[in-house]
């Protein structure tokens, strides 16, 4: 195996590596260099890499931890509790529809099913504004049902559990219905238990999406204590940064949960991302 | 009734039902409302029909012109980044002869972990105006004059290039990674022992075999091109940037129907482009032989 080219290719290769992830991660190191230093000063004079000990402090940190940031943790908070009530919701509806339309041959089912593609394949920017009308009617402004209830029935996570139980051989059903099962009965005690793997998968996806969303959040919440993150974080960007210490520091807590959660669980992390692009 | 309830035939109904009335309710409804009011003055409690006059305003708008052309530029400059580059990485990273790539795969993903509102931040103050930012320093450096980044067409369109590019480069990698695991390793193989280059394998094994997964990710780049929004906003601290160099099709319909309130004329800027992204689908999806039963 002394082969010259398989060397030269080699280092091509990680040369590669090193470049792309030389480019992803300096942006990152930027900002936690910046939330040592002053944020007025970050307005004016941008962000660089420079180390520079005499103007580093741990001010912003300690502001984090100070009556002065409440908000940001009532954001944060705010963020937790909507997440996992929008994952936990979400798949429990989705994997619902998703074994209706694996398990069973019903008239107009693939009507049905239209939609569910459908709704994949147009990007939600295009329905915001009607569907932001839609939510004021309804008088569903500013709450929380109004950022999850849309998005219950989640067209890729559909695809996705159907994808799943259509794996699931149908001796299981038959042998839950010759038990006396009823229908749901073998939905929540058969199935449920078998798709374990497939809910790792898109509670992670979900949850990545549901921490870092800002559109329609954008538009839905309009009071300061309802803010999610994201949100929260958004209105601290002002023309006069006089909340950029709070902003960089802020906004680098915010990417710790969910790397955690990602260098926890990747393996399934990845399942979940790849689970759009298994036609079948 | 009961009986009806758990009968074999009704049950896949009641399992299918949350997902029909969120169709009709949150999908369906706001559509055909924002289809009536493209066709309407929208004013409170008193709509009129106009019939096809806020799409001919439409056609004649300068600024309209203006979000298309820069969306166009900005997904057609995605669709030449996003694609071979991944491509490439996952190639490398799921190569045989490289070791340790699981540390790297980690690392790409990360900014897809990040919020918009984070990532905007750091490019902002990345790309600032001062000669002490980041990309100045870098300019200076190299004995350049420093750039007014996010003011200038050009620059501007390489900053917004450079967040997505940025944010995306690890999820289409990993979709890639994940359409290698398709591809038996004993092509490479009998490949390397027939004595094809590296280059050749990649241009005669991985990427036309890799072809499903291109499909997919064309679609979903051409998809989030065009929808293409909250990165420009985030990264000129909202809807407003110098000449709207950084305005999209539907930061126009943001601005129009939110910040303006012209409910009508903002439902005409989203019918025409939900009809572009359907026909673009379309097309893109038969060429690429989406529809043909062999092709599997």
């Amino acid at each position: 195996m002394k082969n010259p080219s398989i060397l030269a290719r080699k280092i091509l290769g990680y040369l590669l590596l090193f470049l792309i992830a030389l480019f992803i991660i300096i942006p990152i190191y930027a900002l936690f260099i910046a939330s040592f230093k002053d944020g007025t000063d970050m307005v004016q004079n941008g962000i660089n890499l420079k180390i520079v000990l005499s103007e580093m402090n741990l001010d912003n940190y300690a502001m984090l931890f100070s009556k002065a940031a409440l908000r940001y943790w009532v954001w944060y908070k705010n963020s937790m509790i909507l997440v996992f009530v929008q994952v936990a919701l979400t798949l429990i509806v989705s994997a619902l529809v998703a074994y209706g339309f694996a398990a069973y041959d019903f008239p107009f089912k693939n009507f049905f099913f239209f939609f569910v593609l459908l709704i994949m394949s147009i990007p939600f920017e295009i329905i915001m504004l009607p569907l932001y009308q839609q939510i004021n009617e309804m008088k569903m402004a500013d709450t929380y049902s109004a950022i999850f209830l849309p998005f219950l029935a989640n067209a890729s996570t559909i695809f996705f559990f159907r994808q799943y139980i259509i794996g699931i051989p149908r001796e299981i059903i038959e042998a839950g219905r010759i038990d006396g099962a009823t229908e749901y009965g073998i939905f929540f005690r058969l199935i449920i238990p078998i798709m374990k793997p497939s809910f790792a998968a898109m509670a992670i996806l979900n949850g990545m999406n549901s921490w870092n969303n800002v559109l329609w959040p954008l538009l839905v919440l309009r009071t300061d204590q309802k803010f999610t993150l994201p949100i929260g974080l958004n209105t601290l960007v002002t023309p006069y940064g006089n909340n950029y210490d709070l902003l960089i520091v802020g906004s680098f807590f915010a990417i710790i949960p969910i790397v955690t959660l990602y260098l926890c669980f990747q393996k399934y992390f990845i399942e979940g991302m790849t689970a759009g692009s298994v036609k079948g | 009734m009961k009986k009806v309830f758990y009968s074999k035939k009704v049950a896949p109904f009641v399992f299918i039902l949350p997902f029909v009335l969120t169709v009709i309710i949150f999908w369906l409804l706001p559509v055909v409302k924002s289809v009536v009011m493209s066709f309407q003055d929208v004013h409170p409690g008193a709509n009129t029909w106009v019939g096809f006059k806020n799409f001919r305003r439409l056609l004649g708008d300068r600024i309209f012109v203006i979000a298309v052309n820069n969306t166009v530029k900005f997904t057609i400059g995605m669709l030449l980044l996003l694609i071979p580059i991944p491509m490439m990485l996952a190639c490398v990273v799921n190569s045989t002869i490289m070791k340790h790539t699981k540390i790297f795969r980690t690392i790409y993903f990360i900014p897809a972990l990040t919020s918009v509102v984070v990532a905007g931040t750091i490019f902002r103050l990345i790309l600032g105006e001062s000669d002490t930012a980041l990309m100045n320093r870098i300019l200076i450096f190299f004995g350049h004059d420093p750039v007014k980044w996010l003011k200038k067409p050009g620059t501007g369109y390489f900053a917004l290039l450079i967040l997505a590019c940025w944010r995306w480069i690890g999820v289409n990698m990993m979709y890639y990674i994940a359409g290698l695991q398709n591809i038996s390793r004993d092509l490479y193989e009998s490949a390397a022992i027939d004595g094809a280059s590296g280059w050749k394998q990649f241009t005669k094994i991985s990427v036309p075999l890799l072809k499903p997964t291109t499909t997919y990710v064309l679609t979903i780049s051409i998809n989030a091109g065009l929808a293409m929004f909250v990165e420009s906003y985030m990264l000129y601290k909202g809807n407003n940037s110098p000449k709207n160099i950084g305005l999209t099709i539907v930061g126009y319909l943001y601005r129009q129907g939110i910040e303006k309130n012209a409910m009508g004329y903002a439902s005409a800027v989203g019918i025409l482009l939900m009809l572009i992204v359907l026909v673009i689908n379309m097309i893109q999806l038969t060429l690429s032989g989406f529809f043909k039963k062999e092709d599997a």
